[in-house]
């Protein structure tokens, strides 16, 4: 038990970390919010999955996907038809010309329910696919590439050009798929209203929940072999293989754990949203996706949830009052965080850490009765040291 | 539904969809030289490549609009004029940015590709914010419009024609540039090994800088000649980007021949599947089939036969 507790929380410092972000989530968001934006969060939260995901692919293990929105698609589809066949029952869809199937097949003149559908009718399979299905597609992808040592830029390009195959596929079939509308009006969980704010609120404190859950899970691989196989990877690989490490086995097992925790993500966002498009799945959400992680810091699992929260708030902050703005300062902070923070809010808090740090110890090492200036002095100091 | 024509009329669709095909590989082609030059030799990821076509064809757009309000008596030839514009001021501006952002980033290949989508974000809102929401079109010269009739039942348009002829003209001048000129010696040298350049004496950032602006006019270049096919919107750019990027490396990243081979490929392919499939449909199969090749072949077609220091 006591060792758990220090591979998960690293000592104090990781538990105080945790604490933190917990009692944000948990305490003082909840408190201070109105359930809408509450809602907004919970939405905002399910992308946290993919920045924790993005996390342990690329800033530890060094691969980079531009293409985490297709297994965030696939986890919300996979929930979305659930609810979308619970929501057509053959009574509440007795005007259509065929009642019990989904409202945009009526619309396209199919008659029956296609095949891959029908699976989804019960809801132990869903959630199962909800995992499986990103999983089983990361894997083949991974397989593919990794052991044919693609690597880098490519597999940046070619995950990109997946976002786009998945989106523009969903969007030509519409009789399939829902099209570019995607699939709407979904009501009801099991019979359980999912669109009254108490359900909200459930929702929003189940996501949490579970957003923490795989942050902890996510700190106990990172401590134990896996966590400093990814990183010996990512900063030298053809040592790692040298040293007779199947290189490519870790990669497709971090990719897979990413893919995992999007479709998770995916499916709570269909759950807080009541919806899924094409365009949550395409190239520039994918992206986006990205630089949650890169604001947060890409190396740290806490960071990319402060990350998320702060892009998604500025982005509905900004489109709402400046809405020619939020290319510029999209852009802006693409450029920004890479070029000079590459390390996120993480590497600045590490900093100021630091600085404060040395600062505290220089004031110890001095005289008792220190004023002010003094204080401003030896931090300035740190600094220049 | 094949058994629904006669045999001349399937001649025909199959000389209109191929000259279809061609016209398709002569714009992707088009599109790729550039990122061959900048992604194929310097292995810079630059996102904002089609940010930079619309710079080109932006650029003609304001060069016809000069043109049309100063100096009506010049409307036949500005148009040539306008491409050189094009490529000079997608080349300054590529200079711009590689001195501000590229060169820093050289060490850190996933990190470029980040800073030049946030790069692209930046290109577009400034586009719509000048230009407008609204896609614009040049005028276009009148030997430039209308369309040829070999037979009454064949209709081939100039302006394909002619975005052809200049695909075959810098598709020529890229490849004597690179392969017959001091300066492009020094940059194939540098591709192949930085550290050995340097001491034999070539500025290697020098050549850096310089492929960048080369890449990026070319772009240039490419938007000019679009705009005698579509017309230019804040977006059009990035509608592009993947494509563009599946083109050269499906062709193998180093090799001219081979990305002038892969665009003809997936043009072709394109443009026989759409006719086929319904909708977008073709596409998705055909990007489904790049990405399948690319993982059986992950160097692409033609692999570069040079051993690199990684």
């Amino acid at each position: 038990m006591k060792n758990i507790y220090t591979r998960v929380f690293r000592g104090g410092n990781g538990l105080a970390s945790f604490v933190a972000v917990a009692l944000l989530l948990l305490v003082v968001l909840p408190c201070s919010l109105d359930i809408f934006r509450l809602n907004l969060l919970g939405k905002y939260l399910t992308y946290a999955f993919v920045a924790v995901g993005l996390v342990m692919l690329w800033g530890k293990a060094g691969v980079l996907s531009l293409g985490q929105g297709v297994f965030f698609g696939l986890g919300g589809y996979c929930m979305a038809m659930f609810l979308k066949l619970e929501a057509s029952d053959p009574v509440s869809t007795k005007i259509q010309s065929t009642p019990g199937i989904p409202d945009f097949m009526d619309w396209n003149q199919l008659t029956h329910l296609p095949a891959f559908w029908i699976p989804f009718k019960s809801l132990s399979f869903s959630l199962c696919a909800v995992i499986l299905l990103p999983t089983l597609v990361a894997f083949i992808i991974g397989m593919a590439m990794f052991k044919r040592r693609v690597g880098g830029v490519y597999f940046a390009v070619i995950t990109q050009a997946l976002a786009l195959i998945l989106s523009m596929g969903i969007d030509s079939r519409q009789g399939y798929t829902g099209g570019r509308n995607g699939i709407t009006d979904l009501k009801t969980l099991c019979g359980w209203d999912i669109r009254t704010h108490h359900a909200q609120y459930i929702l929003y404190f189940v996501t949490c929940a579970l957003l923490l859950g795989a942050i902890l899970f996510s700190q106990w691989l990172l401590s134990g072999k896996v966590g400093k196989m990814l990183l010996a990877i990512r900063d030298r690989e053809d040592r790692v293989r040298f040293s007779g490490y199947d290189v490519s086995m870790f990669k497709v097992a971090a990719f897979c754990f990413a893919a995992a925790l999007s479709g998770i993500g995916g499916a709570l966002f269909v759950l807080q949203v009541g919806f899924i498009s094409p365009s949550l799945v395409g190239i520039v959400p994918s992206i986006e996706m990205v630089i949650f992680a890169a604001v947060g810091g890409r190396a740290s699992l806490y960071g990319a949830v402060y990350g998320t929260l702060l892009v998604n708030t500025g982005k509905s902050l900004f489109s709402e009052n400046f809405p020619q703005l939020w290319l510029f300062a999209m852009g802006g902070l693409f450029i920004g965080v890479v070029v000079l923070f590459p390390d996120g809010l993480a590497g600045l808090c590490d900093l100021a850490r630091k600085k404060t740090g040395l600062a505290i110890k220089k004031l110890r090492a001095g005289s008792s009765s220190i004023t002010a200036p003094e204080i401003a002095q030896t931090i300035v100091k740190g600094e220049e040291s | 539904m094949m058994f629904a024509y006669t045999g001349a009329e399937l001649w025909n669709i199959a000389v209109m969809q191929g000259f279809a095909g061609l016209s398709l590989f002569s714009v992707l082609l088009l599109m790729a030289l550039g990122l061959a030059i900048i992604f194929g030799q310097m292995g810079v990821v630059n996102l904002a490549h089609g940010e930079f076509m619309a710079l080109g064809a932006y650029t003609v757009y304001l060069c016809s609009t000069l043109v049309s309000n100063h100096a009506p008596a010049l409307q036949p030839y500005y148009f040539v004029i306008a491409i050189f514009v094009a490529f000079l001021v997608a080349a300054l501006v590529g200079l711009l940015v590689e001195w501000s952002l590229i060169r820093f980033l050289y060490k850190r290949p996933l990190d470029t590709l980040l800073a030049t989508w946030g790069l692209s974000l930046i290109m577009q809102q400034s586009f719509r914010s000048i230009f407008g929401a609204r896609e614009v079109t040049p005028t276009l010269p009148e030997w430039l419009m209308g369309s040829f009739k070999p037979t009454p039942s064949i209709d081939i348009p100039i302006n394909g024609v002619f975005v052809m002829g200049l695909t075959l003209l810098l598709t020529f001048g890229v490849w004597f540039f690179m392969f017959r000129s001091r300066t492009g010696l020094h940059m194939r040298a540098t591709v192949q090994n930085r550290a050995m350049s340097d001491a034999v004496g070539i500025n290697t950032k020098l050549v850096d800088r310089f492929t960048f602006c080369l890449g990026c006019g070319i772009a240039g270049v490419a938007g000019a000649a679009f705009t005698t096919i579509g017309s230019t919107g804040p977006d059009s750019g990035s509608r592009y980007i993947v494509d563009t990027f599946l083109v050269v490396v499906l062709g193998g990243t180093a090799s001219l021949l081979g990305t002038i081979a892969s665009a003809f490929g997936i043009a072709q392919a394109q443009s026989i599947s759409e006719f086929f499939l319904e909708g977008t449909m073709g596409k998705v199969a055909v990007l489904s089939g790049i990405v399948i090749v690319l993982m059986i072949r992950p160097k692409g077609l033609f692999p570069s036969k040079v051993r690199t220091h990684s």
